[in-house]
Order: structure tokens, then sequence, then C-alpha cells
């Protein structure tokens, strides 16, 4: 069933500081075009899909025509043509989550939201899709919001955290801050505008560490660096 | 000395990740010791100690620098540039994503002594977007080596200059392929592009560029520290130094395992536990999902290299994805080759077409909705696919079904006789029996 057309009227506008923080991009490349893509994240941090003001901006911005900025938005899979929630759940479904029970988070957390793959929900606050691989394999299943860890899942688990989500009271991701960013406020970091929070959250989740832990046990290490090499430190020295 | 960790040393320490966490383990000691190095000289020494490409290819990686032009004539007059590939989405593969989030200042030395190496004064860590708090990390690291001045103008009073900037990736696993990264970084659709001319002499801006996994060069100040010698004292003797070997599925412990090439799943199996309690290993991919399938027949294969082509793998990025006696193989070689259908950048027919094309014979074979002859035609059409696609892509994606054919076509063939698939999907999640887990039917 098509879906009906984005309600513009819902989405805020991009202003005169999109514009400038869009050259504020331009000016970290070397070539212009190089900024294309944070641009486009820019874009979605301020209306939270890519719209196609948002490829104009894009196209007057690098002298580019509309169809060449629409091109590259459309290849790439983290650019929504519909607004995303507030909170954009991902669930992966590439064989190993999916075998370890991704899929059964996913029709789970279909069946709870009403939802299907791509979908948002009518008070924008959760859009849902299923994702591929998302390099945490030793976390599986493992669940993203808004590109935040959520690791080892189950169905309950993944329901009582988008019921979180929609009480407005989201747990903080497994692997990142103490709060979770929106959706906006994420793709902002994207486009290149930090927002300070990396110093939060833990250094290493538990399945990062359990190789080093048991190195440790075993009283394993690197061989030390030779003395003609480095004079004052080996790898294990504090 | 079974685990050797040199890049994982320090992960459980809990400011791993800052600027004070590393610089209190000989942090940034590397750069200093390299700019007062030839920039030659840094070049042999990395070729010496033997470091290979730790992104999947192996390729050497000094070799890989040397073969950027230098001097004033022609392309070696142009800027340089050194480019990261940080866009670590090869299914199974989770070494780069956890190292960013646990030590990115590791990275960044070894950015500002390679790019000092082959002469770049720009480099660039492309990195994939769905990982936000690893770019926190990333974007953080490189302000706090600025303003430690490890980074920018006349970096440690040398008179060497270096500008790093981090780049979001926006979604594509095809830009791990290191042409596509170049265009996508360009920004363009990210597609691979005609070689030669190689990156080496014509990648970002048709300029002179070196693009390295994240691994190699974080691994570069601990050969500068130690020496090749040190370096090449571990692995084997075609695969020198350590790795970050990346253990997942259903096994007691995933996790990272830092440890010499050359460690088998054996070993790797035996002293974190092994396969989960009462299930016995099926098969595991070395590298990623566009390794070849193998069984528990090659439990004692050294993972280095040579070992793993031998026996017709290939070691890849080391994502040893295991799973048990549960798994249906074709299912799990659907959802692979699914994973390969969205990812096709559409560029060349055979990889475009095919990869469509298994999808729709894989489902039918899963369903029991199929014929023996359609087994042929999926090995048929990845002959059509494999050594005629534009880029690996396209081989990877033949590499779960043909193998998964070859060892387990029985297994495809029960699909055909008993109407379906004979095993019962929820028997192969983590949380089988788990009531708490809250599993609907």
């Amino acid at each position: 069933m098509p879906q009906a057309p984005v309600d513009t009227s819902k989405v805020p506008p991009l202003t005169e500081q999109t514009r400038a923080e869009a050259r504020e991009i331009i000016a970290r490349y070397p070539r212009s075009r190089s900024a294309l893509l944070p641009m486009l994240h820019l874009v979605q941090s301020v209306q939270g899909y890519v719209s196609p003001d948002g490829i104009r901006l894009c196209s007057e911005e690098l002298g580019l025509t509309k169809a060449e900025v629409g091109a590259v938005a459309t290849f790439y899979t983290m650019y929504r043509r519909r607004p995303a929630g507030t909170y954009h759940v991902g669930v992966c479904t590439n064989t190993l989550c999916a075998v370890l029970g991704g899929d059964a988070i996913f029709a789970s957390l279909k069946e709870h939201l009403g939802l299907g793959h791509n979908e948002t929900s009518d008070d924008g606050t959760i859009s849902l899709e299923h994702l591929e691989c998302n390099a945490a394999c030793d976390y599986a299943p493992v669940v993203m919001v808004n590109w935040e860890f959520y690791d080892d899942q189950t169905p309950q688990s993944a329901r009582d955290l988008v019921d979180a989500l929609h009480a407005g009271n989201p747990p903080a991701p497994t692997r990142g801050p103490s709060r979770l960013a929106t959706f906006k406020e994420v793709s902002r970091v994207l486009a290149g505008f930090n927002d300070g929070l990396g110093q939060e959250g833990p250094a290493a989740g538990p399945a990062t560490l359990v190789g080093l832990e048991i190195a440790k046990q075993r009283g394993d290490t690197a061989p030390p660096y030779p003395a003609s090499a480095s004079p004052t430190q080996t790898p294990e020295e504090p | 000395m079974v685990f050797t960790p040199v890049l994982s040393a320090h992960w459980d320490e809990p400011d791993s990740f800052t600027i004070d966490g590393y610089t209190r383990h000989c942090g940034y000691e590397a750069l200093t010791k390299a700019l007062a190095m030839q920039p030659d000289d840094l070049i042999s020494l990395v070729k010496d100690s033997g470091l290979r490409g730790r992104g999947g290819a192996g390729f050497p990686t000094g070799m890989k620098w040397g073969f950027i032009p230098q001097g004033p004539e022609g392309q070696g007059a142009k800027s340089h540039y050194l480019v990261v590939n940080a866009d670590e989405s090869e299914p199974g593969t989770c070494k780069d994503v956890p190292f960013m989030m646990a030590n990115p200042h590791a990275l960044v030395e070894g950015v500002a002594i390679a790019s000092y190496a082959i002469r770049a004064n720009h480099a660039f860590i492309y990195v994939r977007g769905e990982v936000v708090h690893v770019i926190r990390r990333l974007q953080e690291a490189v302000q706090q080596a600025y303003a430690a001045g490890h980074l920018g103008k006349n970096i440690h009073g040398s008179g060497y200059d270096l500008e790093v900037l981090v780049h979001a990736g926006a979604g594509a696993y095809i830009c791990g392929e290191e042409t596509a990264l170049l265009d996508s970084l360009e920004g363009y659709r990210g597609q691979p592009r005609l070689r030669p001319p190689f990156p080496a002499t014509h990648g970002l801006y048709a300029s002179p560029t070196v693009v390295n996994n994240v691994e190699s060069i974080a691994s570069v100040p601990s050969i500068v520290l130690g020496g090749a010698e040190w370096f090449a004292s571990m692995g084997t003797e075609k695969s020198k130094g350590y790795t970050l070997y990346s253990l997942s599925g259903h096994v007691t412990k995933p996790g990272q395992y830092e440890a010499p090439l050359g460690i088998t799943l054996r070993q790797l199996l035996e002293l974190s536990g092994g396969m989960r309690e009462g299930r016995t290993l099926k098969f595991w991919t070395p590298g990623g999902s566009s390794t070849p399938l193998l069984t528990a027949d090659h439990l004692d294969v050294p993972l280095d290299y040579e070992a793993v082509s031998a026996v017709g793998s290939m070691l890849g990025t080391k994502a040893l994805q295991c799973f048990d006696d549960t798994t249906c193989v074709v299912r799990a070689v659907l959802r692979w080759t699914e994973f390969y259908a969205h990812e096709s950048c559409g560029k060349c027919t055979p990889c475009r077409e095919g990869t469509y094309w298994m999808v729709q014979i894989l489902e039918r074979l899963e369903a029991g909705d199929a014929t023996e002859a359609d087994i042929d035609t999926l090995l048929d059409t990845c002959d059509n696919i494999f050594g005629r696609s534009f880029c690996a892509l396209g081989d990877g994606a033949t590499s779960p079904i043909v193998s998964g054919v070859q060892l387990f076509r029985d297994e495809f063939t029960q699909h055909l006789t008993s109407g379906g698939c004979p095993f019962d999907p929820a028997a192969s999640t983590v949380f089988a029996g788990v009531s708490s887990a809250g599993v609907t039917a």
C-alpha cells in the first residue's frame, strides 16, 4: 500500500543557521563535494529525513544539480525518505543476530508496535527497521536505537525498551552515553558537530574484555619491547 | 603465551579511551620517535615487520606505503592522502568498532605516523555512520590530539603538519571496498572504481592515497616502539604479529581475543569455554560471511593467511562466527545472500542481478518449494558471478552458497524432501528455554 505523502507542516524548516552550518562543513574539506554526506546528515538533524528542501539546499551550496544530490541521498541506507521517529529502532537480522534471536525480536517488535520495516508510529515517537550487521556480533542479538548499542537483547527486553521510549523514559544505551540522544541530535554528531558525550559510558563492554581477562588469568602477555628499541617502556607496564 | 594483548592491553581501564589513559601507557611516544626518523625508514620498518592488512585482504602494509610516488615530479608532486577504512560492516566482523570505542588514540597516533611516512598532510578516518558513540570518541580523540600538539601544525616541533578529519558514512557495506570508499568520501555514490590506476597513484581526488584498515594503522605505533623483530617474533612465517580475533555465535564467551596469527579455533574455544553447553560446532566462518564456511574438521587449521587459504577459505577479518547443530545452514546462507543483494551497489550486472535471483532461489529452497535442479542453478549462478563481478562483493556473495552446498548438500535436499525447514529456529536462539525472554508463539 503506498504511504501517504509526508505532512510537511509538521517538519521544521531548514533555516539560515542550517545553511551556515552546511558551509562550515564544506570548509572542513579540501574539495567541497566531499561535504555532501555530512550535509545530508545535517539535513536529517533538522528535519528527521532528507526532504526535497534538504536536497535543494545541498545542491545550491555545492553547485550540483538536485538530481546529483538525490542520486547520492537515495544510495545510502541511513538517509531516510520519510521522517524517522524521535527514536529510530533497528534490529539486526543479518545471519548471526537473526539466528541468535534477532528474527524473534524483530517479529515481536513489529507486532508490539504495529509497525513494519521502515515505518514510523503515528505520534512520531518510534520508527522501526531491520538492520544489516552492525559490528557487534559478540553482543548478539543487537538492537540499535538512534545508532546507540542495546546489547544482548531478548524479545521481552526489546519490548520493554520500546515501551520506555514511548513513555519518554529511555534507558541508557549499553555502551554509550548516560542519556539516549534523539535521532536528530545524533544526526548532528554524524554531520561532524560533536556533542561532548564521548567521555560518558564505559571504555568497553564485557564481551570486548573477555579475551583480555583470560589472558590475565593465564598470565599471558605480549613479549616486552626490547631494551634497544625502547629503553623506558614495555607494553605491559603502567 | 597463547594470548598477546597489545592493542587490547589496557581496555579494562575505565579511561582507556581518553588521552590521559593513552599517554599513561607510552601513548604518542612512538610518534616522537617516528618524527625523528626519515619517512622512508619508517616505510622500511613496517615492511620489515611483516605487517599485513587487517581489513581482510592481508596485503603487506609497508609495501602499500611504498607504492606512493614521491618526489617533485608527476603524481608524486600532488597532495598525498591517508584514508583509514573504519567502515567495518562485513557480517561477523566486530573488532574495529570496540577497538575505536576503547582506544581511539592508538588509531590517531598510527594515523599521524603513517601520514608522516607517506608524506601526507591530510588524513581522513572514514567510519561507518551507524555507530555514533564510536564516532564521538574518534572526534574527541582527534580534538584532544590537536590540543596536545600531536596533530595540526609543526607536530612535536618537527615542522611536520597534519590535518585529520573524522568522516561518518551513511550506511553502505560497499564503502568498505577501498575505491568505493574513496568515491563516497568524494561525495558520490559509493561504487567501486576500475583498477588500474590504483589508489596509490590515483586515489582520493586522483591523488596518491593509502587506504588502510583501522587495526593495521593502530598496530603501527607498537611496531615503531618495539621494532620490526619484536613484531615479527609473534605469528607464523608469512603471517607476522598479533591480531584481534572476534569470536561470536553459539559460544560460551563471545568477544575479542588478541593473539599471534596462527592460533587455531580449537585453542580459542578450549580456552574460552567452548560451544554452549550440550551443543557441537556445525559450521563457522574464519573471517566474515565472504569467507567460505568451514566445519569442525577445520578446528586445527592455523588461523593465518596461508593455512586458511590452503583449506579453501580466507582469513579475512578473523571474524569467527560459530554456529552449532541447531542452526539451519540454508537459513544462514539465505540471510547472508539477502545481505549481499541489499548491499550490491548496482554497478555491475553479475552481482546486481545474480544476488537478486539467488535470494529468490534460496527462499524457495528454504520453504521446500524448489527442486534439486534449483540447487544446481544456484551453483551455476555463483559460477557466473565469481570472477566476473566488478569488485570483491560479488565474489564474497558466492562464498556462503558454494561452501554451504559443498559441505551440506544433504541438508539443502532435505528441505525439498521434507517440504520445508526441518529445524526449529527457537532452539538456536540464545534465549532458548529462558521463560523471562518473553518469546511469544
